[in-house]
């Protein structure tokens, strides 16, 4: 009886169970192809990209770093911004009506000649016109804001900002980019450019040291009103201008105006966020940026997706039309004079895992990818004349690749203040060229960058003004110029330098001992211990003991800033494309041993430093390039580092998607993108239809194995009964 | 019963001030309060003033877990230690140390977690059983024979092969569901699919394997020859008089991790990209936020301590002999 009730409920609920999953599932894969991650477009143009980790801040007073700049570049509006096309990089007014006007002051104020003056005035002014993003912060009602201040009550159902009923703008001022620098000196903000900018602009230590002070008589994290404290060096001149007072020594301040950092901040959104009642909800500027650019961060879950979608309120703009014959005949300019942006809505999804995001990209899924060390040999093949190109497999899906290299330099470093491998002497300068030629950077680049890189003759990366290509450029040290190339020097010449500084055959010449040589170093994982198993055999080229010294990158820093690190390797990405943001990594008071500053060899030397304070205030002239020259080859005499390599960065992105041009100093690069969502639709079905074949095979495989089984219990019980 | 679940919450504060303490001793050897500066404050261009600042202000500044130059109890209390640790006993998380309303962001990523370890579980513990009643049903067959060679093997391999072997096939090559993501609402089902699957998958052979022997043993017990012997069908005693008497075993092992289910997994969370909390801990640790760690290592023990409460009173539902006293 129990067994009859048992199957009737079987019977009855079993079927209808798999009926609903069904429809559940089918439900859920709403899309004509199972497998597409995102949610049906709905005739919205969407480029699809991905990100690896969370942006650590989206407040443009601290963030610092690439992956943050990639949102907030398309949110928020400096006064100046990079021409998206033209190379060399060009800085261009962005909602500046003009580029900045220069005057020279004396450190009475009074106008004076450039050699003569104390300070650099930039009197700047934007276009009027331009509005801030539909934000909560603007929302006003009889003439009072809606949303400052909050009573908890107000706020019982609020968990975004999208949860706020009512939204406004207004007109961007000058006074909002005012703003945004007295908020760079607040100590409570904690801006990373704020030891800098207090050597550099009038009067910003000075305000830092009162709003400090103010801050002390106040509540933690209280909002203080910084529109009521002026800031000597600058100064509100009407709603549309404004005026920066710059240290005279520092003519790459220019540069500063195009990053994030100086961008517009309303004070009614650094007032609304302020509020404890929305802090407490996670809602805050950090989190959820208010800007004037194509695009709004309308979703911000970083740990499953971050969109941004067009700012209706977004100003005209339109697409570039200048560009090199090389970009023409890319086709980098058919979109020329056409309103921006081009896509309706980016969607940035979290990768953690390099698998999964490169399938996806194989798939149609992402627009664009990079290419990592797994995946290189499948999108890249070296052609017969040992060029490298995309496999056949990427050009039958009509992937393009684009290749820049970046203006970056990585390293290897000498710290000078060490007895063995640092100083001034000729004997640890020897020491030094003899590393710099045993060390195989090209054998490096082969190995582990799968060919991504240029071996570095100097500091400057290519793409700066005073690099310099071809045999001009070559490091005498450590290449000769053979047949239209540079080639390094033989171990035979580093063993004789090595001979020459007292350690030949790698035996110290007055101890008796073998050379003993330490590399402090941060690598973990089976990709480092390869590297470092690489360079102790460079070392050992030339008879040198390596001994490497791992540990973590706290422990590293906190080593650097001791001098306690022998050999190291680091890097640096240009904050601007100027090579004075190279050489200042040699500039002696930048030393990182007490000066805390960014030249981590502690190279110190009083010639250089002239040189270096000459160069900066010079314009991009001969005479620069000259004092270039010399600097670069003064390093190269000293060798303070081992000249590493210039880093390619090779990229992926699917046919539809147009106007693609590599450009590391542009933050807003969104919006000159184009997709043909059409294309991509099509192809993305093409790609991703089903299999179900294998699966049904499976259950087979699964009935066939079962069924003797049964058939041998019923047997086993037919025969138990008789 | 009551005297007995009130001694045991009593016997859990200790337990938790000791993990609490262990955990504050572990991250600090690793971590000073200046590379916890550093790191939320950028490597470039970070002044000493900075730091200090910055650990001024989040009360870093102050000595980890005795202050001489205080007198009194504020010799302890007025600590890092103290500072940070007594709150949680009144479930106040506070706020990360880059700003974020640690209970805040726990409520809103345990929803993913739960959406795959869930239906992992329940689906898992569906199989598994399933598997081993099959098994036990067969016994002394092949069937028998090749599925425990069969849980052996799926034992044996590691659970990132399952993953990546998973996405490979499933998701790559048939082009089933999405080799990775999350989405709310109904549109999450297409994405769990695939990790409750490879969760299930990796879980049978031990599992089956376990419920396989409890079930043996029961089967050899004089209840069940007796059941035989009054001519009950094979079906019958497996699922009327087997398995209920095996509940127990089972129970231990399930009971216990029930609450920890929304602490979701780190691999599966990480390679599918589901939003859960199984990375949060390990993202917090990554980026030296001790205020995630220190929470989400006080939920993790008190909640397993509220798992072997839980076992304990689901013995008495499950077997009226058993008295909490």
């Amino acid at each position: 009886m129990v067994i009859k009730t048992y199957k009737s409920w079987k019977q009855r609920f079993i079927p209808l169970g798999l009926v609903a999953a069904m429809a559940i599932v089918l439900a859920a894969c709403d899309s004509a192809v199972w497998n597409n991650p995102h949610p049906p477009e709905q005739d919205q143009n969407i480029y699809y990209s991905s990100f690896t980790e969370r942006p650590k801040h989206l407040d443009p007073v601290r963030s610092y770093s690439s992956n943050e700049y990639s949102l907030l570049g398309q949110i928020y509006e400096p006064v100046l911004h990079y021409h998206y096309l033209k190379r060399p990089y060009q800085l261009v007014p962005l909602t500046a009506s003009r580029m900045p006007l220069l005057s020279y002051v004396d450190a009475h104020g009074q106008p004076t000649s450039a050699d003569q003056a104390d300070f650099i005035v930039y009197d700047i002014e934007i276009m009027p016109g331009t509005l801030f993003q539909p934000h909560p912060a603007f929302a006003q009602a009889d003439g009072a804001y809606l949303y400052h201040p909050l009573s908890e009550h107000a706020l019982k159902d609020v968990y975004r900002v999208s949860d706020f009923a009512k939204t406004d703008t207004r007109e961007l001022r000058a006074s909002d980019y005012v703003y945004q620098i007295k908020r760079l000196a607040d100590p409570a903000l904690h801006s990373p450019i704020a030891s800098i900018l207090s050597h550099h602009i009038a009067g910003f230590a000075q305000f830092r040291a009162r709003i400090a002070e103010a801050r002390s008589h106040q509540a933690a994290e209280a909002w203080l009103d910084l529109r009521d404290f002026e800031m000597s060096g600058v100064e509100v001149l009407g709603p549309y201008r404004y005026r920066l007072k710059v240290s005279r020594e520092y003519p790459q301040f220019i540069y500063w105006l195009a990053m994030p950092f100086f961008s517009p901040m309303p004070w009614e959104a650094d007032r609304f966020y302020s509020q404890a009642a929305l802090r407490k909800r996670n809602i805050t500027l950090d989190w959820f940026p208010v800007g004037t650019g194509a695009f709004m961060l309308t979703e911000n879950n970083p740990n499953l997706r971050m969109v941004l979608e067009r700012n209706p309120n977004f100003r005209t703009d339109y697409y570039p039309s200048e560009a090199s014959p090389a970009d023409q005949a890319a086709g980098l300019i058919n979109d020329a004079g056409r309103l921006l942006p081009f896509i309706d809505k980016a969607i940035y999804s979290l990768e953690k895992e390099n698998i999964p995001y490169w399938n996806k990209f194989l798939q149609g899924y992402y627009d664009g990818s990079g290419i990592s060390t797994d995946s290189f040999d499948q999108a890249i093949q070296v052609n017969q004349n040992g060029e490298l190109g995309l496999t056949d497999f990427m050009i039958e899906r009509d992937i393009n690749l684009s290749v820049a290299y970046n203006i970056t330099t990585i390293y290897i470093g000498f710290n000078m203040l060490d007895p063995v491998v640092g100083g001034n002497s000729e004997r640890a300068r020897k020491l030094r060229r003899a590393l710099s030629i045993a060390i195989d950077i090209e054998e490096y680049i082969s190995i582990f960058l799968n060919g991504r890189g240029l071996a570095a003759q100097g500091p400057l990366p290519p793409g700066l003004f005073a690099y310099r290509a071809g045999v001009d450029g070559i490091n005498p040290y450590v290449y000769d110029w053979v047949g239209g190339s540079p080639r390094r020097k033989s171990i035979a010449e580093a063993k004789r330098l090595l001979a020459a500084a007292g350690y030949k055959d790698g035996i110290d010449q007055d101890s008796g001992k073998p050379l003993l040589l330490h590399f402090d170093s941060v690598g973990t994982g089976p990709d480092a211990k390869a590297w470092l198993n690489w360079l102790r055999k460079q070392f050992a080229k030339i008879d040198i003991q390596l001994v490497i010294r791992n540990t973590d990158y706290n422990r590293f820093q906190d080593k650097m800033a001791k001098a306690k690190a022998q050999i190291f390797r680091w890097g640096w990405n240009a904050d601007y494309p100027d090579p004075e943001n190279f050489l200042f990594l040699f500039y002696g008071p930048n030393a990182k041993f007490g000066g805390q500053g960014e030249n981590a060899s502690n190279y110190q030397n009083p010639e250089f430093d002239r040189m270096f304070e000459r160069m900066r205030s010079l314009p991009n002239n001969e005479e620069r390039q000259q004092l270039i020259d010399q600097m670069v080859q003064q390093l190269r005499d000293d060798a303070p580092w081992v000249w590493g390599y210039h880093p390619k960065s090779f990229a992926l992105y699917h046919g539809w998607l147009k106007n693609v041009k590599p450009n590391q100093l542009a933050h807003n690069r969104l919006k000159y993108l184009r997709v043909d969502s059409t294309l991509r639709r099509d192809q993305q079905s093409q790609w991703n239809s089903p299999h179900w074949s294998p699966l049904l095979i499976f259950l087979l495989a699964l009935v066939v194995f079962v069924l003797p089984a049964v058939y041998l219990y019923y047997q086993r019980q037919r025969s138990s009964a008789v | 019963m009551i005297d007995y679940l009130s001694r045991r919450i009593l016997y859990a504060i200790p337990i938790l001030i000791g993990v609490n303490l262990l955990t504050f001793a572990l991250f600090f050897v690793v971590n000073s309060p200046d590379d916890i500066a550093r790191m939320h404050l950028g490597h470039r261009h970070v002044t000493q003033e900075q730091i200090d600042f910055w650990k001024t202000e989040r009360g870093y500044h102050k000595p980890l877990l005795y202050n001489a130059e205080q007198t009194g109890f504020s010799k302890v209390s007025d600590t890092i230690f103290f500072d940070k640790s007594v709150r949680l006993f009144a479930f106040d998380f506070g706020r990360s140390d880059s700003g974020r309303d640690i209970a805040h962001d726990i409520s809103q990523r345990m929803w993913p977690s739960l959406a795959i370890a869930v239906p992992t579980l329940l689906i898992g513990l569906l199989v598994n059983i399933t598997f081993a009643l099959v098994m036990v049903f067969f016994r002394a067959t092949y069937v028998d024979f090749w599925s425990v060679i069969l849980c052996v093997v799926l034992m044996s391999i590691s659970a990132l092969f399952y993953i990546i072997g998973g996405q490979y096939l499933v998701a790559k090559l048939l082009k089933l569901v999405p080799i990775s993501g999350y989405a709310v609402g109904t549109s999450a089902i297409k994405f769990v699919i695939l990790p409750v699957l490879i969760g299930v998958l990796s879980g049978i052979g031990a599992g089956s394997r376990w419920y396989r022997t409890i079930f043996l043993e029961e089967a050899s017990k004089d209840y069940v020859t007796t059941a035989r012997a009054k001519g009950l069908g094979d079906f019958y005693i497996l699922f009327r008089h087997i398995l209920p008497n095996a509940l127990i075993p089972i129970l231990t092992g399930v009971v216990v991790i029930l609450p920890l289910l929304f602490m979701g997994s780190l691999i599966i969370e990480s390679f599918f990209g589901i939003p859960g909390l199984g990375s949060y801990t390990i993202d917090a640790i990554a980026r030296e936020d001790f205020a995630i760690v220190r929470a989400m290592v006080f939920l993790g023990s008190f909640l397993y301590i509220i798992g072997l409460l839980l076992t304990d009173i689901s013995y008495t539902l499950v077997d009226p002999r058993v008295r909490l006293e």
